[in-house]
């Protein structure tokens, strides 16, 4: 394991070792070389600074508590703390990086968003930025998606969005990036492109982490200031493009004290072929516009992954992940749809939190790791879960039954 | 002869005829159409030959192109037998044929051996749009000028002076101006926008030739393109015809082929 600070992580190149770079047609190139050129410097200005702080605070609601969650310590014999990205705007950490994102948008001068969504989070929360500085906003949702979030497409189209299907291949998260691919490369001029994970070409992995790194940036004031620790024993979050988890990790990435753990979604299992834990079945590859690890065939066509959980439905993970993973960093753990399930209604019951069936990934983690007992362990809660109602229900008698 | 000449002595030879090259996906319709396609093509007068290698994620394709890739896939296809299938190519057919795809599924089967293959059956050029030429010139180039392969860069109007020079200077054969800002499928009328990208690109006297494509659905687009270039690509008006005939398309390529070359003003 080697030592990483943010400036050993990424080279010029936008190279996390050798993943990520920016692999994209020369339609989509003058934009993203712009992008490159400036996010930095964009980000390092007062005024958006102080834009994107006031943003944060008085319209997503940051910072985001960090609750000592007893009962569910109790159950695991560890101390476990809930990093609320739940509470945040709009019900997850994808916000974060949406409010971030328009306001470069605004400076770069364009006028319109495009954006992908999995489980409508992103979408809603990309609805909710356009909505708030008057930008027109396109969202490509799988249609397979648009049917079991059903809510989250009400929500967009209630703020002005336009939501269109993704109707190719397995008409889930990867098909509407490449939906919004093709829709920029369409309209390069007035349109920014989204993003709502940490994936895609050099700087959307980079620029969505720095955005979301205010996640762990919180975690480090809190723990100081609420529990006197410099800091947790180990952070858990959920990986699909790995968003929520780069912001969780990204302050504790040097730390070596601080175990990272992502959990990756295993569908049925991880061997059943009906699965999307990218990092323990992948080979390196490209897809949407970066070197990463991706499941794909032998000859280098994708396939379709499954998991239960639309936001975790993804053949892909960011680069910055990949090379973690290859460092030995972070460790990711193949959490499948039942255990995921399990760890769902077990925080509602004992916490009276119902999280995003994505967010119970992570919670699955807790009764597979072997950390000493009263470990202190930051999970990163990265969406409530009224979006999943739909599928909860469906296995709402099963638990109940087992409870009583 | 090296394969780039062949490029190269039939853009020279075009005369006063503009160049038609044609793209269809391998596998499509039927996973055995490849080789037929091509010599029907071939037969009927086309001047070069762009075989698509068929991916689960083409991001700059419309859902014309899209769908055939999904069906040739569907069929069978794959790096290996597309390969098997091109060993009879040569000599049968004495016009430029190119592979164009993308980067991933070359990856995956290993870039030196996916030249070497090229060498082996007689393929001329590679159109890899994803492939940043930075990443070419450092790691592929001189893999690929051994080999004699071209590999085709594509520019578009909102590609800089700079970078056209630059891309000019890595290319062999032909650089693929692409029509608009736009994916595969669109359709003409031309429009004054592209009259002025394509005045600019004639303007800058680049070493190679360039050739247009993407949005050529018809004789009159393909007639008003090739007046600023050396010629045009067709690909979603072609895998259109062979959609419209997926058993008979031996009848119509003939037509297909004339209709595009009778109507074209010799530049
Ligand atoms: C609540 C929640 N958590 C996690 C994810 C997974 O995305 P990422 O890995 O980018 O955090 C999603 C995606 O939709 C989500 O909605």
């Amino acid at each position: 394991m080697s030592t990483l600070s943010e400036s050993t992580l990424i080279d010029a190149e936008g190279y996390y070792g050798t993943f990520g770079g920016a692999f994209v047609p020369e339609m989509l190139y003058a934009n993203i070389v712009e992008l490159q050129a400036c996010y930095l410097s964009i980000m390092a200005e007062p005024s958006f600074e102080a834009e994107l702080e006031i943003l944060l605070r008085d319209f997503v609601g940051r910072p985001t508590p960090l609750f000592e969650a007893k009962r569910l310590s109790a159950r695991h014999g560890y101390q476990v703390l809930l990093k609320r990205e739940d509470l945040c705007h709009t019900g997850a950490h994808k916000v974060n990086n949406t409010v971030g994102q328009i306001l470069l948008a605004k400076r770069l001068g364009k006028r319109k968003i495009v954006a992908e969504t999995g489980a409508g989070q992103h979408g809603v929360a990309t609805a909710t930025v356009c909505a708030l500085m008057g930008m027109d906003c396109i969202v490509y949702m799988g249609e397979v998606d648009m049917a079991r979030q059903q809510p989250n497409v009400d929500r967009m189209r209630m703020m002005g969005a336009k939501v269109v299907p993704a109707t190719s291949g397995s008409k889930t998260l990867k098909d509407a990036t490449n939906e919004a691919m093709r829709h920029w490369i369409n309209h390069p001029a007035d349109t920014h492109y989204i993003i709502g994970s940490a994936v895609g070409p050099h700087p959307y992995p980079d620029m969505v982490a720095r955005f979301q790194s205010i996640i762990s940036s919180e975690c480090q004031r809190q723990l100081i200031a609420q529990f006197g620790l410099e800091h947790p024993d180990a952070v858990l979050a959920c990986v699909g493009g790995g968003s929520n988890a780069a912001g969780a990790f990204y302050h504790y990435l040097s730390d070596e004290r601080v175990m990272l753990f992502g959990a990756e979604a295993a569908g049925l299992g991880v061997e059943t072929g009906h699965t999307a834990a990218t990092l323990n079945l992948g080979t390196n590859g490209v897809l949407h516009g970066a070197m990463s690890k991706i499941i794909q065939t032998a000859d280098g066509q994708v396939i379709e992954p499954y998991s239960i959980s639309a936001g975790l439905d993804y053949p892909g993970i960011g680069p910055m992940h990949a090379y973690l993973h290859e460092i030995e960093r972070v460790v990711y753990i193949p959490v499948t749809d039942q255990q995921a399930l399990d760890a769902g209604f077990e925080l509602s019951r004992l916490e009276g939190i119902i999280p995003a069936l994505e967010t119970a990934h992570a919670l699955a983690l807790l009764p597979t790791l072997d950390l000493p007992h009263g470990s202190t362990i930051i999970v990163c809660l990265s969406g409530r879960g009224d979006k999943d109602l739909m599928t909860y229900t469906k296995y709402l008698d099963q638990y109940t039954q087992s409870a009583n | 002869m090296t394969a780039t000449n062949r490029i190269n002595i039939r853009i020279n030879q075009r005369g006063q005829n503009p160049l038609l090259s044609v793209f269809f996906t391998a596998g499509f319709p039927a996973l055995g159409d490849t080789l037929p396609i091509a010599e029907a093509l071939a037969a009927a007068g086309v001047d070069m030959l762009e075989i698509g290698m068929p991916y689960s994620d083409p991001i700059a394709d419309g859902p014309v192109i899209q769908h055939s890739s999904e069906v040739a896939l569907r069929n069978g296809m794959t790096m290996e037998l597309l390969f098997a299938q091109l060993a009879d190519l040569r000599p049968k057919i004495n016009i430029p044929v190119l592979l164009m795809g993308y980067y991933n599924p070359v990856f995956q089967y290993g870039l030196e051996r996916f030249v070497r293959q090229c060498q082996a059956v007689g393929i001329d050029g590679l159109i890899i749009p994803d492939l940043p030429p930075q990443v070419y010139e450092r790691h592929f180039a001189n893999l690929f000028e051994e080999a004699g392969l071209a590999n085709i860069f594509l520019i578009c109007p909102q590609t800089s002076d700079e970078r056209i020079r630059y891309i000019d200077s890595l290319s062999r054969g032909f650089i693929y101006a692409v029509s608009s800002a736009s994916i595969t499928g669109g359709s003409g009328p031309i429009t004054d926008t592209q009259t002025a990208y394509f005045e600019r690109l004639n303007g800058f006297k680049l070493r190679s030739p360039h050739v247009i494509g993407f949005g050529i659905s018809d004789a009159t687009f393909f007639q008003q393109a090739t007046k600023y270039a050396a010629g045009a690509i067709v690909g979603t008006a072609f895998i259109n015809l062979l959609n419209s005939h997926p058993q008979h398309y031996q009848d119509h390529i003939g037509s297909f082929v004339q209709s595009l070359k009778e109507q074209a003003i010799p530049n």
